[in-house]
């Protein structure tokens, strides 16, 4: 291979079909949904998917999903975002906090931690979701908002990237510096360590966000009032009284509501995945 | 670390305990709540309800986990080669199905499925007799292996991609030198260096598949004769709790699946490094 060098492969056609091909499995469910939220409920059982067919009933749809009983897509969205915040928040700054601890500090019983936590990675969620929903109920939890947000707190998988990152991305010798200079534990986690580790914890966020945005399980068995429903729940319901028997046919609510409920979380990843990217090219440089 | 532990011995630890203390009671409509023993457990064995369910994830895990991965692998390593025009845009573009709520996954699948709202539909009109049914007993575990392999490839190949990131150039460099074609770059240094990142996705996959509950409960919306109140045992506890009124049995199945993940997961770890010595 004369030329050949590392640094500038030559482009190959062939591979790009190949993974072109992979990409339109990827965006063709996406790209269906775009057609279908121009749609009226009969054009949609009648027309082909993958283009636009009789009337631009867009913006007709979104006026009907905002809305529908009341606006309750409204009141999911907010309480989505509650569960966000609050959730994906907590569980990011809980896991950044123990993860750099683990990695940084020795104390007695390290090991044995890090091994139950690894072990709680592998622990099926239903086999805590019914213990937990029976916890709760006698703690009087069940169908408050708290019951979706406090189980979102642990992320044992949040931890152990927190871990993993903490550790390479947080020289031991630079603490020990800063130490030898008399900063405090707290003012060197705030002005040196925490900002080494952004990229880690960007990562953690996004994860975090995906999970309690997309959390379907948890609130399914914690929540009956469909007022403090996150999105996904609200759309799960309006599939069952679209497709139960003698039900009024809501397929455009339900289609158009799915697009506006992943329309925010695709956006906070789009605009996160600079961040997290970059961290992930900067572990590959040092290597 | 303190409310880290806190929290996790709350919400984790304390529920996990709970289960077990739970799973040696047994409920009654008369005579309410008795200790039981093992019995729970006795039941479990030899319950064909739960193996029914156990054997269909054990499909679904043999089958979808190597073809996801094999996927994602391909993909990961592809986007390494930088052999790809506009490499970024793929990246991005395979992982955007992972931020798609699992419950929007279905919906979408699952009208797409439909043969009067969807696509099969048309595709079978275009060819004049029903090809594809996914509404069908034969196809219905095939249909949900399709929309988790769209959920989760992408995830796997970044994960698999990252670890390739970091293998340093250098080494490639003198690979090149050496005579090492493409293949043998591939076989010889990045399978290698990925082993462990894939032996992590391994196993997320298999406890994903034992889990398997979202897909099939949602699905069962759209076509509920196809999907049974225990399709898998995740739906099967599920069911037993919250329309069976049966926890400790619940609790007991939970458990039974939960040390059968368990062990497959550390199987796969124990091979996997095995291989890497």
């Amino acid at each position: 291979m004369a030329g050949y060098s590392y640094h500038r492969p030559r482009k190959s056609i062939t591979l790009t079909v190949l993974l072109g091909a992979l990409l339109i499995y990827s965006v063709l469910p996406l790209t269906w949904m775009l057609f279908s939220v121009t749609k009226t409920q009969p054009e949609l059982l009648s027309s082909f998917g993958l283009w636009f067919s009789g009337d631009f009933a867009f913006f007709d749809n979104v006026r009907d999903v905002l809305t529908h009983d009341d606006g309750v897509f409204l009141k999911w969205f907010a309480n989505t975002l509650v569960y966000v915040v609050v959730g994906a928040g907590g569980a990011t700054v809980l896991a950044t906090a123990a993860g750099y601890g683990l990695a940084k500090y020795r104390f007695r019983g390290r090991n044995a931690v890090f091994a139950v936590i690894l072990g709680a990675i592998a622990v099926p969620g239903t086999a805590l979701a019914v213990p937990t929903f029976l916890l709760f109920s006698q703690w009087g939890l069940t169908n408050t908002m708290w019951a979706v947000i406090l189980p979102s707190l642990v992320s044992p998988f949040g931890l152990y990237l927190m871990w993993v990152f903490s550790a390479e991305a947080v020289p031991t010798e630079i603490l020990e510096a800063a130490r030898v200079d008399g900063s405090g534990e707290w003012r060197t986690f705030f002005t040196i360590s925490l900002r080494l580790l952004a990229p880690g914890i960007v990562t953690v966020a996004l994860f975090a966000i995906v999970a309690t945005w997309n959390n379907y399980f948890l609130p399914l068995i914690m929540l009956n009032d469909p007022d403090l429903y996150p999105l996904v729940l609200g759309l799960y319901q309006w599939l069952a009284d679209a497709s139960g028997i003698g039900a009024q046919p809501v397929f455009n609510l339900v289609i158009t509501g799915s697009f506006l409920t992943i329309v925010p979380i695709v956006v906070v990843f789009l605009v996160l995945q600079r961040y997290w990217q970059s961290g992930l090219s900067a572990g590959s440089v040092k290597a | 670390m303190t409310p880290f532990l806190v929290v996790f011995a709350l919400f984790i630890v304390t529920p996990l305990v709970y289960s077990m203390y739970l799973s040696l009671f047994r409920n009654q409509l008369m005579g309410g709540t008795t200790f039981a023993g093992f019995a729970n457990y006795v039941t479990a064995f030899t319950d064909p309800k739960l193996w029914d369910g156990m054997g269909r994830v054990g499909l679904f895990l043999v089958v979808q986990v190597p073809i996801m991965l094999g996927i994602a692998l391909i993909a990961a390593l592809a986007i390494d080669s930088g052999r790809l025009h506009g490499k970024s845009f793929f990246r991005v573009a395979l992982f955007l199905p992972y931020a798609v709520p699992g419950v929007v996954a279905v919906l979408m699948w699952g009208f797409m499925y439909d043969d009067r709202l969807g696509l099969t539909g048309s595709v079978n009109d275009l060819v004049g007799f029903p090809l594809i049914d996914p509404y069908t007993k034969q196809w219905i575990l095939t249909a949900i292996g399709n929309i988790v392999t769209w959920e989760f490839v992408g995830y796997n190949m970044l994960i698999l991609y990252a670890a390739l990131r970091t293998v340093p150039l250098e080494i490639y460099e003198a690979a090149a030198i050496d005579g090492a074609n493409q293949f043998r770059i591939v076989r010889s240094i990045k399978i290698p260096a990925v082993r462990g990142a894939l032996v992590i996705a391994t196993i997320f996959s298999i406890i994903g598949s034992f889990q398997l509950f979202n897909e099939p409960t949602i699905l069962k919306q759209i076509e509920p004769a196809l999907i049974s109140t225990y399709y898998t045992p995740n739906i099967y506890a599920y069911n037993l709790s919250f329309v069976g009124n049966q926890v400790s049995y619940a609790a007991t199945v939970a458990i039974v699946m939960g040390v059968i993940t368990a062990i497959v997961a550390y199987v796969v770890q124990l091979r996997g490094t095995r291989r890497e010595i």
